[in-house]
């Protein structure tokens, strides 16, 4: 058992919180706000005869608004007290586990009698067992048991309730980056997408005159022809210019972004960028050589990086 | 009126309660019983504590099925037990569909157990039971 495992472990059994009695007595005020919000419309909790019709011997409070009458409040919530509880240690070093987040989990209520408006409420917690750290849909966490024993002003217990929570650590998300503006695909260019998907880089030609054209469209600018066919590219080619933007910006790119009419080998030419690259060394004329950007499962596009010199 | 013990029987079902799961519902039953966890009130808060938003507290799980519960068995009903587990977090524009249906009686106490199920459009947020005294012929 490691230290830590150790030090968790020497909670089980031990009192985690002493018997503390509730701000306020129960109350119709408080009654009220609680079935307002729950939208109970039962009448024992605020109408006195329909409660005395029951056989009672006058309103009460909701049974499942016991753990309201002891919790500690906004002012609690807000400013911790500077001495701390054995709750706060034990918050404390589960956090020291990286146990930071709290949800609860298991809430299991016996009532022993209902209470009515001016019974005072107190609650104890003692320490059940700490589970060991599982894996949970929110993050790893360990499962905390405590028992609460509720008693009125006499001492009686009034309820008990085996209480669970998890402590986790959250998951960590990275912050997604946003999907690049998707290109305008229609019948006349998917097959130019479609090859880029298989990182093949695809050049449209005239079935009758052989010229090559890009960017891809229905009909020959040459000779008007409708057919055509497509070769695939080597890859090489040259900057024939380039912009380097820096504004506006779409979170979807790195800037400084290098955005670069490539001059293929075959003689056509395309929009791209650049990759491995400072902007600053690129220079129109630069040999380079075909790269692939996967910027989503759905896009493949090509880009470009400096050719290496041959001469080396 | 209020449902006599005698006129239950085990397998009855309750009639399934639709809980539209507004923001304000779970901020305003989270404030009702004083739970100021911010997880419960401050989206970005619970968004960095891990949550996809916030969600309802388990004060008012409880009490949205004494509610159900309590409902069907009428005002002469004491609640003597709710036995609640959590699953999928009810989150602000989801709804909870609430079912039931008696699963024991026993003649000692005319005490009466009903299983709940509450879920939302991920999953069961809620599995459990609740017992509940009730009301015998004499009207005891």
């Amino acid at each position: 058992m490691t230290d830590y495992e150790a030090r968790l472990q020497a909670w089980t059994g031990r009192e985690l919180m002493a018997p503390r009695f509730g701000q306020d007595a129960v109350n119709v005020p408080m009654i009220r706000h609680w079935v307002e919000a729950m939208e109970d419309d039962n009448p024992v909790y605020l109408d006195e005869k329909a409660a005395r019709a029951t056989g009672r011997d006058g309103i009460v409070a909701p049974a499942s608004m016991m753990q309201a009458w002891t919790m500690r409040g906004y002012a609690a919530s807000v400013r911790p007290s500077n001495t701390p509880s054995a709750a706060d240690e034990l918050t404390e070093l589960l956090a020291e586990g990286g146990y930071t987040s709290v949800v609860a989990t298991d809430s299991d209520f016996e009532f022993h009698r209902e209470l009515v408006p001016g019974d005072r409420v107190s609650v104890e917690e003692t320490v059940e067992s700490i589970s060991q750290e599982k894996k949970t849909a929110l993050g790893a966490g360990r499962f905390i048991s405590t028992r609460k024993t509720y008693r009125d002003a006499n001492g009686d217990v009034i309820a008990t309730q085996l209480w669970r929570i998890l402590r986790f650590r959250p998951t960590e998300k990275p912050p997604e980056k946003p999907l690049r503006p998707q290109p305008a695909i229609n019948q006349d260019n998917k097959f130019w997408f479609d090859a880029a998907r298989e990182h093949r880089l695809v050049i449209q030609r005239c079935v009758e005159c052989k010229s090559l054209r890009h960017p891809p469209g229905p009909c020959c600018p040459q000779c008007g022809s409708f057919d055509w066919d497509t070769v695939e590219s080597t890859g090489e080619g040259h900057v024939y210019t380039y912009v380097v933007n820096h504004h506006p910006r779409h979170p979807a790119f790195d800037y400084p972004l290098v955005v670069a009419v490539i001059e293929l080998a075959e003689g056509t030419r395309l929009i791209a960028n650049l990759t491995g690259v400072e902007p600053a060394d690129v220079e129109i004329g630069m040999p380079v050589v075909l790269d692939w950007i996967d910027p989503d499962p759905d896009l493949s596009l090509p880009a470009f990086r400096p050719a290496e010199k041959k001469d080396s | 009126m209020s449902r006599r013990f005698e006129d239950v029987a085990i397998g009855d079902e309750l009639p399934p309660l639709n809980v539209p799961l507004t923001r304000t519902l779970i901020v305003a039953t989270a404030i009702a019983s004083r739970d100021y966890q911010d997880v419960h009130h401050d989206p970005s808060l619970a968004v960095e504590r891990g949550s996809k938003d916030v969600f309802m507290n388990i004060l008012t799980t409880n009490g949205l099925v004494d509610r159900y519960v309590t409902g069907w068995a009428g005002p002469a009903a004491v609640v003597k037990a709710i036995k609640i587990r959590l699953g999928a977090p009810n989150y602000p524009g989801d709804t909870m569909v609430l079912t039931g249906s008696v699963s024991a009686k026993h003649a000692d106490g005319r005490r009466v157990e009903i299983a709940v199920r509450g879920v939302n459009g991920i999953g069961p947020h809620v599995t459990g039971t609740v017992v509940v005294q009730l009301e015998g012929e004499d009207g005891a």
